[in-house]
């Protein structure tokens, strides 16, 4: 029979997120990995700005803040300084989509060995629910008060696609946190993206689907509904590269 | 068997959600941060498969296996 003991790479306390916030469970999946994988004295949490920031309050192990968006290249310089570390990125989609959308384009091109982990809320959540760039068509928010426009503000960007088609990177998938399968699916996949770092394979990319109850302004169960009918059609969880399996 | 760490739940409900026999509810109390937090109604029926706390953004519920 399964059981579950919370992870220690956490600390025992709660984390600074909103009730319901999926960012936090996101957290958890990735410190269950690293427990998993027996990994606490060697992994490296580079953290960037936004909401995600607030793991370096809950994470028990080593840490490091970036400057906004360049957690990938932070991550770049610690990991060819000490490439035995395993290292990975924990960002929102503000710092990574927006502002640091040089940085990881690069980095996933150049194939850097190590792993990101993209936390997509489709909302800047910490500075008050302005628009993202993946903000969904129709889809308000403090600065499109009438639904973003796509005449106006474009549309959504996908992440997952647009580094699944660089040649470099070995592992890009897409993960909704909505459910228990979702969530036990991407707890595999991070586990994966580990491993394959681990192994010295190259980059590898985990988008994890997530909420933002406050800024959505609805309850945490509305908001798992909202995902299905919204969210997941447009952003379709899956595996969109995986160079073992392609060979 | 599960315990839940009422002091770091926030009282999201999605173990209540998605407990597939159904035997978590809300409590009629607040914990000392102010959340209503879930009950187990009835632990007889747990099965031990931990869905509540695959779902817990927080930790907050761990799960002892079944004895057989």
């Amino acid at each position: 029979m399964p059981a579950y003991k919370r992870p220690s790479s956490l600390m025992p306390m709660t984390t600074g997120y909103c009730p319901g916030c999926l960012h936090a469970l996101g957290t958890r999946l990735v410190a269950d990995a690293i427990d998993e994988l027996n990994q606490q004295q060697n992994a490296i949490n580079v953290v960037s700005v936004g909401c995600s920031a607030l793991n370096l309050y809950s994470w028990n192990g080593d840490d490091i803040g970036a400057a906004h968006g360049r957690a990938p290249a932070v991550a770049t310089g610690i990991k060819r300084c000490l490439p035995d570390r395993l290292v990975f990125t924990y960002q929102g989609d503000g710092d990574l989509a927006a502002i640091g959308l040089a940085e990881i384009m690069s980095a996933a091109n150049r194939g850097e060995n190590f792993t990101v982990i993209f936390a997509n809320n489709q909302t800047y959540g910490m500075t008050g629910g302005q628009m993202a760039p993946t903000t969904l068509i129709g889809q308000k928010s403090t600065t499109t008060p009438f639904g973003r426009d796509p005449q106006t503000t474009g549309y959504p960007l996908k992440m997952c696609e647009l580094i699944a088609t660089l040649e470099a990177p070995v592992f890009v998938a897409r993960y909704a946190l909505n459910t228990p399968k979702g969530v036990s699916d991407a707890k595999k996949g991070i586990k994966k993206a580990f491993e394959l770092q681990l192994a010295g394979k190259g980059f590898t990319f985990i988008e994890l689907l997530t909420n933002c109850p406050t800024n959505w302004g609805m309850s945490p169960l509305q908001t798992l509904d909202y995902m299905d009918t919204n969210t997941i059609p447009y952003f379709k969880p899956g595996i969109y590269k995986d160079t073992e399996v392609q060979g | 068997m599960i315990t839940i760490n009422e002091l770091m739940c926030k009282g999201c409900g999605y173990c209540v959600k998605y407990c597939p026999k159904h035997i978590l509810e809300m409590g009629k109390e607040r914990s000392q941060r102010g959340h209503f937090y879930p009950v187990n109604i009835d632990a007889e029926k747990c099965t031990s498969c931990a869905i509540c706390a695959l779902m817990c953004p927080e930790g907050a519920i761990e799960v002892a296996a079944k004895e057989r």
